[in-house]
């Protein structure tokens, strides 16, 4: 399995996701910076946390116009799996790849804490082997995860079954209290349309080996490789 | 050619909820201010633009804040555009 974490000024996650894809999960990993175009030939393409471009006018605002999007938005018309994850997920809704938008977090601070996601669907690449009774434990690490979308978009998203998780608390209520940033339904992360690109604002790669205080990250890429 | 100041302001669209807003809705109380409410965060981008009217000035302007200075999901925005006043490039 080939996969490319993409690089931007300013990505901060592109190695944490290199080394899990590349040592924990095992697949053959490069690099891919943000002047490259031709993202052809990998089985996965990451975008990374981060604060690209400083997080400058919105996260993810100056990123979607660099060169490698261009790459990212022919790889995901092609069917080529794409995980965004927090600003990685940040971008592509910048980008139009993804429906919605990010606000600041309602309670305005930058939240880092463990979160329990609920597995919405496992229609997905990314999630394709997660028992969805188990609830997963991921960190998050941001100030604009707030993820809003219209009434209509929201409603057409569930409709669609492109909500993939909802943050809940442990019994696996999606409360207000168990929502960290103010997410419209507790929505942590949304696929599109085609089911190739996932957007979620937890870190699956922050949580790929036991030393980082848990292993749920790696479902994702165990249900990408037996996809394959 | 003429130059122009630009000064694009950019707001969350009513409906959206801002928390940055809330926030300084908050401190305000907590000074003491008093009748004071709605408060809305929003920002200003100033810029200087060569165009040859001020037709293709505003066209350029609305294209730049309708693709990059605003993002239509969330915000609105609106512009004051005069002839420059000093040119300080």
């Amino acid at each position: 399995m080939k996969a490319c974490v993409l690089v931007f000024p300013g990505s901060n996650c592109d190695r944490d996701s290199y080394h899990a894809l590349n040592v924990a999960a095992g697949f053959e990993t490069q690099y891919r910076w943000h002047e490259e175009t031709d993202l052809s030939g990998f089985d996965l393409i990451v975008v990374p946390g981060g604060f690209s471009y400083g997080d400058h006018l919105r996260s993810g605002a100056i990123a979607r116009y660099a060169p490698v999007m261009k790459g990212v938005s022919e790889e995901a018309s092609k069917g080529t799996p794409i995980l965004g994850i927090c600003n990685g997920f940040q971008i592509l809704l910048e980008a139009g790849i993804l429906p919605g938008a990010m606000l600041r977090n309602t309670q305005v601070s930058f939240r880092h804490q463990w979160v329990t996601l609920r597995t919405e669907t496992t229609s997905t690449p990314f999630t394709s082997n997660i028992d969805r009774s188990c609830l997963l434990r991921m960190p998050i690490a941001h100030g604009e995860g707030n993820y809003f979308a219209s009434k209509d978009i929201t409603e057409q998203l569930q409709h669609n079954d492109q909500i993939v998780f909802r943050y809940c608390d442990s019994e696996g209520n999606a409360t207000d209290s168990s929502n960290p940033n103010g997410s419209v339904s507790n929505i942590a992360g949304i696929c599109n349309a085609t089911r190739n690109v996932l957007g979620m604002m937890p870190h699956p790669e922050r949580a790929s080996e036991l030393v980082l205080g848990g292993t749920d990250g790696s479902l994702l890429w165990g249900s990408l490789a037996e996809g394959l | 050619m003429a130059k122009f100041d630009v000064a694009v302001t950019v707001r969350l669209q009513s409906e959206v909820n801002d928390p940055q807003g809330l926030t300084i809705q908050s401190a305000v109380s907590t000074l003491g201010f008093c009748g004071i409410s709605n408060v809305r965060a929003g920002k200003v981008i100033e810029f200087q633009i060569d165009a040859s009217s001020i037709d293709h000035a505003k066209q350029t302007v609305e294209q730049l804040s309708n693709n990059l200075l605003s993002n239509p999901v969330i915000e609105d925005f609106e512009y004051d555009i005069s002839i420059a006043t000093s040119d300080t490039s």
